[in-house]
């Protein structure tokens, strides 16, 4: 029996729902909306809703100014490069531990968790002496080192927890057929993989996109990743609102996507499986 | 069943991940440690002198370690507070039968994908901003003055920037949660004549408590390390400076490294325990 709400009930749900929902997400709305204003309706007295002439100027300002796209570029280099690398790692690590398990599993498992604790700003001395020894200061690839280790941790389990739900029964059917280890791997658990890994590469480019503390300490000008850029607008000069939304519009829109996408595997990627 | 080649071939399969865990975890841990035991200072040529504890002792008698300790507290037990009961409350509220429930779903998802640096600029400026910010002019519509929030009430006003960026973390983990409740138990409790409130006390809560001790310990290790939004906002003045925010001083600012090494050690220390609890839940539930 399915439970029976009257539609008053519901009415009251959803607009309770929706006011609280429009005010968590207001901030955003009113960042998308500012950056197409001019400076000068930015800060008008009352404030401009909907009604202004809505204009491009800022993202073009912004994109000649500081030449944003070099910031993007970055971003995804860091972003797509640490997913990539830290993808090679972790998949035959979460494998041989989900089908091959031996006694140490569980222990490795915590102690992947527990390296992902270590505060950050303990080690940045070190690793600031040790970028400048090898010379990787600034330098996207060390950074894409660095924020590939941080989240290998979380790619390991997420992808642990995946491959666990795979039946092992399919694999015993496909050997009774007479598969080999190749064609095992390749043709029966390949495919009931193949969703795993796309949400672990989904939450680890957002986790590794908003990254912001070794980005902010181990870059300054070339290396520098969106997430630096935007903190760079932390020193104003003069009127500047509508440009700061739209580069910050720009910053988070890709993100904001993808995130939307990944709400069930955020839960799973961050709780470590604890919470499905 | 597994062979030994195929154990052999598992361990290899491993190595790597483990070899550079290994590596990330026990260099710079270990250079800290050594540091942490040294008279430092990089602008006066690094290594001066071997020192003992002495920098454990100075960390936590500098008058800045205690106000630190204390807005540490302050932040993380507020944020805590704050995401976890409104958490809750969002996520019964999300599980009811309404119009549109994907697209309130969303909307109250977003800040977390929202970048920190972003997070903390947007609300600094257009929102904090006392002659500028849209909460000025909320305040002069009804007649105020406006606040200034990050200098009269910057630990309040952090609270708030750090909790509208974590919010949606707990009502998505405690909405997963709800969601795996079966409905029959509460219907049975419906048809029992159990209230609202009765509901909510005796099968939703405690249907939760794991999932809350989870939402709490994983936002703690979070919340501790929190940078970027104290770095664009107030660069730890008018009493933000978190423990964070004061090793971070200490080692980059005022290149002082033997003593930031030791509050290093302290934070890597506090982490640690709070990592403790939540590796004893998370390790239980790979044993099911």
């Amino acid at each position: 029996m399915a439970r029976t709400v009257t539609a008053q009930r519901k009415a009251i749900n959803t607009g309770v729902a929706w006011v609280i929902g429009l005010l968590i997400f207001f901030p955003i709305l009113w960042t998308f909306l500012t950056s197409f204003k001019t400076e000068a309706q930015a800060i008008a007295d009352p404030p401009v809703w909907f009604f202004f002439d809505w204009t491009l100027e800022n993202y073009r300002v912004v994109q000649e100014r500081s030449n944003y796209t070099r910031f993007l570029w970055n971003s995804i280099y860091i972003a797509g490069g640490s997913t990539i690398l830290g993808m090679i790692v972790a998949i035959p690590a979460a494998w041989s531990m989900a089908f091959v398990p031996s006694n140490q599993t569980k222990n490795i498992l915590l102690w992947m968790l527990s390296t992902k604790m270590l505060p950050a700003v303990g080690v940045l001395y070190p690793i600031y002496l040790i970028f400048i020894q090898l010379g990787l200061l600034d330098s996207r690839f060390g950074l894409t080192i660095v924020i590939m280790l941080i989240n290998l941790p979380i790619m390991v389990w997420m992808l642990y927890t995946y491959f666990k739900e795979i039946p092992t029964e399919i694999l015993e059917a496909a050997r009774m057929d007479g598969a080999g280890l190749r064609e095992e791997i390749l043709f029966v658990l390949t495919p009931m993989a193949i969703p795993g890994i796309a949400s672990t590469i989904l939450l680890n480019v957002i986790l590794a996109w908003n990254e912001a503390f070794w980005t902010l300490n181990l870059t300054a000008a070339r290396a520098a990743p969106l997430t630096a850029f935007i903190a760079s607008y932390s020193s104003p000069e003069g009127l500047f609102y509508a440009k700061l939304s739209a580069a910050s519009t720009m910053a988070i829109a890709p993100i904001l996507i993808l995130g939307w996408f990944s709400q069930k595997q955020l839960v799973r990627g961050l709780t470590f499986g604890a919470v499905k | 069943m597994s062979t030994k080649a195929s154990r052999s071939a598992a361990w290899l399969m491993l190595a790597p991940a483990v070899i550079l865990l290994l590596a990330w975890m026990l260099v710079p841990l270990t250079m800290t440690l050594v540091f942490s035991f040294q008279r430092n200072l990089p602008l006066r040529g690094g290594f001066l002198e071997w020192v003992g504890f002495e920098n454990y002792v100075r960390f936590v008698s500098s008058s800045a370690f205690w106000p630190a300790v204390q807005t540490t507290v302050i932040i993380v037990g507020g944020v805590l507070l704050i995401t976890v009961v409104l958490g809750i409350l969002l996520a019964i509220l999300l599980d009811q039968p309404m119009w549109g429930q994907g697209v309130v779903r969303i909307m109250v998802i977003a800040p977390f994908f929202v970048m920190p640096t972003v997070t903390g600029l947007v609300w600094k400026n257009m929102f904090m901003d006392p002659n500028n910010g849209l909460l000025a002019y909320l305040w002069r519509f009804f007649g105020g003055d406006p606040v200034v929030w990050l200098s009269d009430v910057p630990v309040f006003s952090l609270i708030l920037i750090v909790s509208w960026q974590w919010l949606p973390f707990a009502t998505l983990i405690l909405l997963t949660a709800i969601q795996s409740l079966d409905s029959d138990q509460i219907e049975a409790a419906e048809m029992d004549g159990a209230g609202t409130l009765s509901r909510f006390w005796h099968i939703i809560l405690p249907h939760l408590s794991r999932a809350i001790t989870i939402v709490i310990l994983i936002q703690t290790i979070f919340l501790l390390a929190i940078f970027a939004k104290i770095f664009v906002t107030t660069q730890g003045s008018f009493g933000t400076r978190t423990l964070t925010y004061l090793i971070y001083q200490r080692v980059l600012e005022s290149q002082n490294v033997g003593l930031g090494s030791a509050g290093g050690i302290y934070a890597v220390i506090l982490a640690n325990i709070f990592a403790l609890f939540l590796m004893r839940i998370v390790g239980k539930n790979l044993d099911r």
